[in-house]
């Protein structure tokens, strides 16, 4: 009656499944190895440690290096002290109900918005309106927005992991809610809190559309949070897509990517040390 | 005293617990308010549905846009969901556990890797090969589909595996008892179960396919007009806006930021919608 017995089913199943799961692999492997095998000659102490010359034709790419360093602390400096508030607010301080609904509610559809999005509105808003131009402050703020959501998550989920007798021991020894927070509850979640960082980190670093329109590209180092300047995803853009000079577009990939890389391997690494730890 | 202190801790924390959905209406608010004065003054249907983009002539019709953007994502489902939810079967089902420790990670890795890169394997790689063996300019519909639907992988596989994972074990002993095979125990209960996360693994990649850009504008090709095969150069929504907002002033710059209203409404709309979907499952267990 069947054609293919249940057995033959699975085998066959099984062989689709991996094959599909095996070229999910492939393809992050071919990546990698693409981008490091046609970059990794490029760098070298000079290309990561002068300036750019004849809009990137020749030299390195220090000014990008730092412009990509600062603008992720920036946003930082501005989502880590919300999105940790928030996170607290909503595990500590409130119940579940309509107001956290909402909150939970903007907060997913936050982290839903396209970067180009963001990008337009730091434009109109930032750059704009408050009159900042293309600068690192602009960038910080409107990548401190797009990062929110992901420290939100990301702390809560932490927080959620401290057990709950923690807080009773605290609380009877006659700590306030406030003082076990800072105590006791935000030091067992810092691991997870980092990880938020890292993953945070990483689509900063990423991130073009939201950063070309609100920091601009200037190809010079920064003197204050009101200058310009070029990240090294928006900068290997450039270069890339002006056909400037393939050599230090692959060189910029291949700094990019083991950026990627190193963050992945240490927020890996800093997971497994936290659920060690707790199991 | 220590109460009152407790109690401005608490104001504060609820204004700052407020930024992300302040962040979310502000954001809507100014996109809105550059936006829709166009679409009104156009019509929105003549915004939407005629097929002339001029801006130097004053003439904003996005409609080859819409289509672009409904194909290059269409494809890009077609190419990243099976293989998204393929992953997070085998992943879950037939594999040890040590296995998925290992490789969620790497998949992982392939959503941190910029998008800009992407683009370029696609401009390098994948455009030649198309332009090759199938014909057309190589930079097109097919080749944006491809690359989007290698990106949202990771938000099929990783959403599609907690939804798989969180199908109660029991389940699965009940259907292998019965004397099913693991594949049937896959496709006849667990499949079942897990059904509405996999669906809202779909339509949050869906999103992320419709918002992408830099990838887009490196891959597509940039050619506005009526795409009529996948092998067409064609440019999306958000392409447009980033390939043009540079150079763009006034009503052009507004045709832009109406474009942006668009993205926003299809976006909530999606998100919403898997909000709903992903609720509606933790509800019922």
């Amino acid at each position: 009656m069947r054609l293919v017995s249940p057995k033959w089913t699975q085998r066959i199943a099984v062989g689709v499944l991996g094959a599909a799961t095996l070229a999910t692999l492939l393809i992050l492997l071919f990546i990698i190895v693409f981008v490091l095998e046609k970059g990794l000659r490029t760098i070298c102490w000079n290309f990561l440690f002068t300036d750019p010359q004849d809009m990137g034709r020749a030299g390195g790419i220090f000014p990008t290096l730092i412009g990509t360093l600062l603008l992720p602390l920036l946003a930082l400096a501005v989502a880590l002290p919300l999105g940790v508030g928030t996170a607290v607010y909503l595990t500590e301080y409130t119940r579940e109900g309509r107001l956290t609904r909402i909150i939970r509610f903007g907060t997913d559809c936050l982290a839903g918005i396209p970067s180009i999005i963001f990008g337009l509105f730091g434009f109109i808003f930032f750059v704009t309106i408050l009159k900042m131009g293309w600068c690192l402050l602009a960038g910080g703020l409107t990548l401190a927005i797009m990062i929110l959501p992901t420290i939100i998550r990301t702390t809560e989920e932490a927080i959620r992991a401290v057990p709950y007798s923690y807080r009773e021991v605290s609380f009877s020894l006659g700590a306030t809610r406030w003082a076990t927070v800072v105590k006791v509850v935000l030091p067992n979640a810092l691991p997870g809190i980092v990880t938020g960082v890292m993953l945070s980190i990483g689509r900063c670093i990423g991130e073009t559309a939201a950063v070309i329109f609100t920091a601009g590209q200037a190809l010079h180092l920064p003197h204050s949070v009101f200058d310009s300047v070029r990240t090294m995803s928006v900068h290997f853009y450039i270069l890339a897509r002006e056909g400037i000079s393939a050599k230090n577009a692959y060189g910029t990939a291949a700094v990019l990517i083991i950026s990627i890389l190193l963050l992945n391997v240490t927020t890996y690494w800093l997971m497994h040390r936290f659920i060690g730890r707790r199991t | 005293m220590k109460a009152r202190a407790e109690k401005l801790a608490q104001r504060i924390l609820l204004v700052i617990a407020l930024s992300a959905i302040s962040s979310l209406i502000l954001i809507a608010l100014f996109i809105f308010k550059e936006g829709t004065p166009i679409m009104v003054k156009m019509g929105l249907r003549r915004f939407l549905f005629s097929s002339e983009w001029e801006p130097q002539a004053g003439l904003f019709g996005i409609y080859p846009m819409i289509v672009a953007s409904l194909w290059v994502t269409l494809g890009a489902m077609l190419i990243g969901a099976p293989l998204g939810i393929a992953g997070a079967i085998f992943l879950n089902e037939f594999v040890p556990k040590t296995v998925l420790r290992i490789v969620k990670p790497a998949i992982e890795l392939l959503a941190g890797i910029p998008s800009v890169v992407y683009g370029f394997i696609g401009v390098m790689v994948l455009a030649p090969l198309i332009r090759n063996h199938l014909g057309g300019p190589g930079l097109s519909i097919l080749a944006a589909a491809v690359i989007l639907g290698v990106m949202i992988l990771p938000t099929v596989i990783s959403i599609s595996t907690d939804a798989i994972g969180a199908v109660p074990n029991s389940y699965r002993e009940g259907a292998l008892a019965l004397g099913a095979t693991r594949w049937q125990a896959v496709h006849m209960v667990i499949l079942k179960a897990a059904r509405s996360g996999i669906i809202a693994s779909i339509i949050l990649a869906m999103g992320r396919a419709i918002g992408e850009t830099m990838a887009v504008i490196m891959v597509a090709g940039n050619t506005v007009k009526l795409p009529h095969s996948v092998l067409n150069s064609a440019r999306t929504l958000t392409a447009t806006i980033a390939f043009e907002m540079a150079s763009a002033t006034g009503r052009h710059r507004e045709a832009l930021f109406a474009i942006g209203v668009v993205l926003f409404v299809i976006i909530m709309l999606l998100n919403s919608f898997a909000t709903v979907i992903l609720r509606g499952r933790t509800t019922r267990a």
